[in-house]
């Protein structure tokens, strides 16, 4: 099954470089871009399970001591800040830099080398925030750093400034990010894609950008105002002058709960990929997806307080805010539904990806259910601080995004790399994975009812909390074994895995019209696209027939003169051969990332009695960013042509 | 610079500029995406302010007098509104010359028959205009700031100093960054002029400029006008 022939390769660059690290640095492909994004952000995963496992293990039993409490808290820290800034959100990217150029009919991204860019900081940004660990010195304030526990007085150490730094630095990441996704999807779609003939993934994505765009700059100033009072002496967090010890918590959490949908919706997208192809029907009830998708990032900026409840905000605060909570159960339950209709009646087809898919339709459920329970603030009384809300996240975050993140490499890795991952061992995985999530959160919902606090680096026995403890752990330890299978079976295939065909699920959309993986150019000929599934108007008419094709909203054609109807390519030829003029690739991302790094390492220093090392590294970083952005913006994107 | 290479090869309407589903060139609309996500970061800023208005501890205050204990010595309100209604008024009028800039550029190949026309056609006379005026403003700002610490207030003195001077600062980091960014397009229009062609360019550097002279008004009347 499995070949050595030639396997494909990404194609040549205009250079002629294909192989090879500096191939690498250099890249300003979306493609190659969303591939560093999937292994960097891998890497992140396992390192923030590592981090799982051995709180785990120290929670296995009462009063173990395998390691300290001290040290337990820049575990559960570094494990929550890793998953969530380091794992989920560069995972979604990794499948928003691979698809979304592809899936609108596009060439890359509106800002290839800005992309590349956003790559950049957030790797360097990821190492920044990791390495301190190693030297026992991580964040060790929680991942949601309340102030005024982080500030100086209570926090002296460089662990913090660590948090507020590498945070900083991943903000502009992400930020870049978003800028350069809304122009593509606004601006680079092909002809006749109007917007809603786009795949729902594009959708999705489409919606997180502007989350992260009106969120993130909230928590980019809540960690100002921290850095600010741990470097330079402000008084935002000090509760003697005045200061509001909910200042941050407000702050926080208006970005904190959006940034919760930044983590779903393109798990949700991947899944609306997913089982319609395995189903063979149309998502079911599409513009009703668009606008649950749509009212979820909008109302997801009313509920904020639900983190909250606890800190006496007063009877008519609680009441608003758990009614907006209650009320945004709505959107997210009608797509659950959704997705059951689409399946309802359809030939299935249980491919790994598949079995993820349905997963995470069973497991969010799970932990949507008992986010309803926490709408209630009185309920949310007993709840909060408890394993209970433990045991919710990890259902959305675990049994949700990561769900959906597999289901979507399962799907996606053939037309990424041009080989199949492995049937049998994607099954074992998914049911190893499915058993041991569930042994390891379902106990903590009894825990939490029995009073089990959070953020607890050991326990007494005999309170009814140890077995429950004992399973978790167990639970684990057989998801190590689990996600070890999904590594092997990755590396392998890559590798070993059979050749992939274009279109192996027999799939829809655009991505799945051009060669596995695809040319560097994307598309030969842009398509002239008319339906929200143009390749089954072409190979399965009878399954979109009762989906309205129109011409609507496509009034001017007569740009497109040139653009062919939507077709099949099988062409290798080079963009050169092809006259597609395509961007130079250039190292000055990756410089100008550095220099940010560089920059915001030297406020690390600037408590030491000489500030010199502090103003070295802020000026020379300051102008290595300078100096190389006027380079790079002054460099045309691409070879002159025409 | 093509203006989205991304979708090359289709033939666009009468410009010739590359082809893009809206018309437009996607620096306008990254541009924008950009503002949107700065208007978040401001609205943090001046929210952090406002609901820390009147909480400070110890004074100088911004617009009650400070009496003993509050202060060592009875300190008058400390923001001067007719000095900083004249910073107002500076960096509004570098918005117009903003806007005759663009039009410059814009316009740069049409004839000019009077000498007013000339002026008003000018790219380099209304880029160093907008220039100077922001700078002009920034020294308001450098001024101000200066006089607020010798009359005791710091940035660590209060919350009203914490939230003033880091909301103004950001601000005036803005406007720091605008002039060097217009003055990289005034040295790109001596080297080797400005064209129609480079107009994109002009007017994203506008949007951006006029951005942060609306954020000021915001400031000024929330935090000067508005006691």
């Amino acid at each position: 099954m499995a070949t050595v022939a030639a396997s494909p390769t990404y194609a040549g660059t205009e250079s002629g470089e294909v192989t090879g690290l500096w191939s690498w640095l250099t890249t300003v492909d979306h493609k190659r871009i969303g591939v560093l994004y999937l292994y960097t952000s891998l890497f992140f995963f396992l390192f923030g399970g590592l981090e799982a496992v051995i709180i785990r293990a120290q929670l296995a039993g009462p009063n173990k001591t395998l390691v300290s409490a001290e040290m337990y808290n820049q575990l559960f820290t570094m494990h929550g800040t890793t998953m969530v800034f380091l794992a989920i959100m560069p995972l979604s990217a990794a499948f928003f830099n691979f698809l979304i150029p592809l899936q609108i009919g596009a060439r890359d991204v509106a800002f290839p080398r800005l992309n590349a860019f956003s790559y950049w900081v957030y790797a360097l940004g990821g190492l920044f925030i990791t390495f301190p660990i190693f030297f026992s010195v991580a964040p060790d304030g929680g991942w949601f750093g309340y102030a005024p526990l982080t500030t100086r007085q209570f926090s002296q150490g460089v662990n913090i400034d660590f948090w507020v730094l590498g945070l900083q630095i991943l903000g502009i990441s992400s930020l870049a990010a978003a800028f350069n996704f809304i122009t593509t999807i606004i601006n680079l779609r092909a002809p006749g894609m109007n917007l809603m003939r786009m795949p729902m993934f594009t959708w999705m994505s489409f919606v997180v950008q502007f989350l992260i765009v009106l969120a993130f700059p909230v928590i980019t100033i809540a960690l100002v105002f921290l850095q600010f009072d741990r470097f330079f002496g402000t008084n935002f967090y000090e509760i003697g002058a005045g200061g509001d010890p909910l200042l941050w918590q407000h702050l926080f959490w208006i970005f904190g709960h959006p940034e919760v949908y930044i983590l779903i919706l393109p798990a949700f997208g991947l899944v609306s990929e997913v089982l319609p192809t395995n189903s063979k029907k149309p998502l079911f009830g599409y513009p009703v997806m668009v606008y649950s998708g749509i009212l979820i990032g909008f109302l997801g900026f009313g509920v904020w307080a639900h983190h909250m409840f606890s800190v006496g905000m007063g009877p008519i605060a609680d009441t608003v805010f758990g009614l907006t909570t209650l009320l945004i159960a709505i959107p997210t339950g009608v797509k659950i539904f959704n997705w059951i209709f689409t399946m309802w009646g359809g030939s299935i087809r249980f491919t790994a990806a598949m079995k993820f898919a349905i997963g995470l339709v069973a497991l969010f459920t799970i932990g949507g259910i008992s986010g309803v329970s926490h709408a209630s603030p009185p309920a949310d009384l007993q709840q909060t601080d408890t394993y209970y809300i433990v045991a919710h996240f990890h259902y959305v975050l675990f049994g949700g995004s990561i769900m959906g993140i597999f289901a979507g490499i399962y799907h996606y890795f053939p037309k990424m790399f041009g080989r199949m991952m492995n049937e049998r061992q994607g099954t074992w995985h998914f049911w190893l994975n499915f058993i041991a999530m569930n042994l390891t959160f379902f106990p903590m919902h009894f825990s939490g009812m029995l009073g089990m606090p959070r953020r607890i680096y050991t326990y007494d026995a005999g309170q009814g909390w140890d077995t429950f403890n004992f399973i978790s752990s167990i639970g684990a330890f057989m998801l190590v074994i689990s996600t070890s299978i999904f590594v092997w079976n990755f590396f392998r295939s890559k590798s070993h895995g059979a050749i992939a065909p274009d279109n192996p699920w027999d799939a829809a959309t655009l991505e799945w019209s051009i060669p596995s993986p695809p040319p560097e150019y994307n598309f030969a000929e842009i398509p002239l696209v008319e339906s929200r599934y143009p390749l089954w108007d072409l190979t399965h008419p009878e399954r979109t027939s009762e989906i309205p094709h129109t011409h609507e909203g496509w009034e001017e054609q007569d740009k497109a003169a040139d653009a062919k109807a939507v077709h099949i390519e099988k062409d290798r030829r080079t963009a050169a051969e092809l006259g597609i003029p395509m961007p130079t690739p250039t190292i000055k991302p990756l410089i100008v990332a550095a220099g940010i790094i560089i920059m915001f390492s030297g406020l690390l220093f600037i408590h030491r009695p000489s500030k010199a090392i502090a103003f070295t590294l802020i000026f020379s970083g300051a102008a290595i960013l300078v100096g190389t952005l006027y380079a790079w913006l002054l460099t045309p994107l691409e070879p002159e042509h025409h | 610079m093509s203006a989205s290479p991304a979708l090359d090869h289709i033939e666009a309407g009468a410009h010739g500029h590359h082809y893009t589903t809206t018309g437009l060139d996607s620096r306008k609309i990254a541009i924008w995406a950009f503002i949107g996500s700065e208007c978040m970061l401001f609205a943090s800023l001046i929210s952090t302010y406002l609901i820390y208005k009147g909480r400070s501890v110890v004074g100088p205050f911004p617009h009650e007098v400070c009496n003993p204990p509050a202060c060592a010595t009875t300190l008058n309100p400390i923001l001067n509104i007719p000095v900083t209604s004249a910073s107002t008024f500076v960096l509004l009028m570098s918005s117009l010359c903003m806007v005759l800039a663009l039009a410059a550029v814009e316009n740069r190949n049409l004839p000019k028959h009077t000498f007013g026309d000339r002026l008003l056609g000018s790219s380099k006379l209304w880029l160093w205009a907008t220039c100077l005026l922001g700078a002009m403003f920034l020294g308001f700002q450098a001024y101000e700031f200066t006089s607020f610490v010798h009359e005791g207030l710091s940035i660590r003195t209060n919350l009203f100093g914490s939230s003033f001077f880091t909301l103004t600062g950001f601000h005036g980091a803005h406007v720091t960054a605008g002039v060097i960014w217009l003055g990289t397009l005034l040295a790109i229009d001596y080297k080797r002029g400005l064209e129609p062609a480079d107009a994109i360019n002009v007017d994203i550097a506008a949007l951006y400029w006029h951005f942060v002279d609306v954020v000021w008004i915001a400031i000024f009347t929330l935090i000067y006008l508005i006691k």
